[in-house]
């Protein structure tokens, strides 16, 4: 498929695109009207550049692997869900659950993301300029989360090995999620993020790492008898 | 599921136009609640009291009934039929007339009571109930709807949303209570009047109850906080404002809008999709346990 090929939504359906899209398998690609439409551009397997010109529903971007998604608006629930791979960019604010699962690639969401980001994360990072929701990181496994402004309670509730990175306040802690030192590596990995999600002017010293204390999913010998 | 709309005007010269917008709103959230559909639209100030009617038999004989209801009041009662729907105006004391209508009429639900409010709602398709009532020709300065996946009631017209059981108050929900039986029972023994099984209808009692004990919105709906147990956005609906309330986990979604010309509510963005210069709105998710309001003066 030729480079710089535009779909209008108000001629083509969600599934006509993302059909097309899915069966490219380079190029650039660009997507006007959505108005809020579900399921838009995923199931993406190649190193595609698109970007939608509005704001996008729920789901979009879903199981992502090599291509590099920009959306010029918000996005609705499940942003980046299952994402394996590639690029996501919001340049507005995303409903809950984004990137819930993702196990590769970057999130970039610059304004806010509401309840439950990156839940059940699988190793992906995320990057959220602005602030995130309650139960953001629950259950997260590995991967980072980085958040450049204040987090909602119950922040990385029952979190496995997620490293969690975040400038502003933190309402609350979640259960086995404590505050960590910062050491040269967390500087460096926290710098590389922020670099890569375009955040200039922003210092690693102005962050508090959290992660788990790992008390909840270690088995503890101390409590055998409690089996 | 369900889905919500609400549509709040800052603009007068969109008030035409109110009854339009609300129904490409509401069409697109036709696939949250295909089950029943219902709609409230404050306008078109009445001098008296303006009280929407359903007749639970399809035959109920709306000019005797006004007759009675005259007879009771001492004042004249106007009759107006939209299919199922009857809309009386009568100068006489709205909580009154629609207490006496529920206890005198056991075939009609009394719908909505108040200077402002009309409430229209009916079971199947509800781009059908948009067209049977005349949703998008009605003009006015706010209105909610709403379209049902019913879950903690039957599939009734009665059963639909909004529920309004004040004047001029009235609620729209996706969620389900789980307190709503005991609430229920409480809330008739300080005088409400319940005319369904439906939790919806016990959470607009509740308000009702509160704001008739004197709490502002804003009270009645930091309290309902409390009282109110399970899962639910709500779109609240006065005479002369609209708020918005999520539970404290928020499991339910919600998208607001604003602009210099209105404030739109919606279970999701492609609702809000349809208005004009949606797209340059500020728009954002409501937060969890924040009230979130607005009124005219």
């Amino acid at each position: 498929m030729a480079a710089n090929t535009s779909f209008d939504l108000e001629e083509i359906t969600v599934r006509q695109a993302n059909q097309a899209l899915q069966e490219a398998d380079a190029g650039s690609f660009t997507v006007a009207n959505p108005k809020g439409v579900h399921a838009l551009v995923c199931g993406l397997d190649a190193p595609l550049e698109v970007s939608i010109d509005g704001h996008v529903g729920y789901y979009c971007a879903g199981m992502n692997k090599q291509a590099e998604v920009n959306v010029d608006g918000n996005a609705g629930t499940g942003l980046a869900e299952n994402m394996m791979s590639g690029k996501v960019h919001v340049t507005g604010n995303a409903s809950q659950s984004a990137a819930a699962t993702a196990h590769g690639g970057l999130l970039v969401i610059d304004g806010n993301a509401s309840a439950r980001c990156g839940i059940s994360l699988k190793g992906a990072d995320i990057v959220v300029k602005g602030n995130v929701g309650h139960m953001s990181a629950f259950m997260a496994q590995t991967g980072n989360l980085v958040v450049l402004g204040d987090a909602g309670d119950a922040l990385g509730d029952s979190i496995y090995e997620v490293r969690l990175y975040v400038r502003g306040k933190v309402a609350s802690l979640g259960a086995d999620c404590i505050e960590k030192d910062m050491k040269q590596e967390h500087h460096d990995q926290l710098r590389a993020l922020l670099d890569a999600a375009g955040c200039e002017g922003v210092e690693t010293s102005e962050f508090k790492r959290y992660g788990s204390a790992r008390k909840l999913y270690s088995f503890n010998v101390d409590n055998v008898d409690a089996y | 599921m369900c889905g919500i709309v609400g549509l709040f005007l800052k603009n007068k010269e969109l008030e035409p136009d109110l009854g339009r917008l609300t129904a490409l709103m509401l069409k697109e959230m036709r696939d949250r609640g295909p089950d029943s559909a219902g709609f409230a639209v404050y306008g078109d100030e009445a001098e008296g009291t303006k009280i929407t009617l359903l007749s639970k038999t399809d035959e109920t004989d709306w000019n005797a009934l006004a007759k009675a209801l005259s007879k009771a009041t001492g004042e004249d009662v106007d009759v107006k039929t939209v299919g199922n729907h009857a809309l009386f105006t009568t100068p006489a004391e709205g909580l009154g007339a629609r207490r006496w209508i529920i206890d005198n009429a056991p075939d009609v639900t009394v719908l909505a009571a108040g200077k402002s409010i009309e409430l229209y709602k009916g079971i199947g398709d509800p781009d059908a109930v948009i067209e049977d009532y005349a949703l998008a020709k009605r003009t006015g300065t706010h209105a909610i709807g709403h379209t049902r996946m019913a879950t903690e009631s039957a599939i009734t017209t009665a059963g639909s949303h909004p529920f309004s059981t004040g004047e001029d108050t009235c609620l729209v929900h996706n969620g389900s209570l789980s307190n709503h039986n005991r609430l229920r029972d409480n809330l008739r023994r300080y005088g409400e009047s319940f005319q369904t099984e439906n939790d919806t209808e016990v959470a607009a009692g509740y308000l009702s109850w509160r704001v008739r004990e004197g709490d502002t919105l804003d009270e009645a709906l930091t309290r309902g906080l409390k009282d109110l147990d399970g899962f639910y956005t709500f779109a609240v609906g006065v005479r002369n404002g609209f708020a918005v309330l999520r539970d404290p986990i928020a499991c339910k979604p919600a998208v607001i809008a604003e602009n210099d010309d209105w404030v739109a509510m919606s279970s999701e963005f492609r609702a809000i999709a349809q208005l004009p210069d949606a797209r340059q709105a500020n728009i954002w998710e409501p937060e969890p346990s924040t009230i979130y309001a607005w009124s005219h003066n």
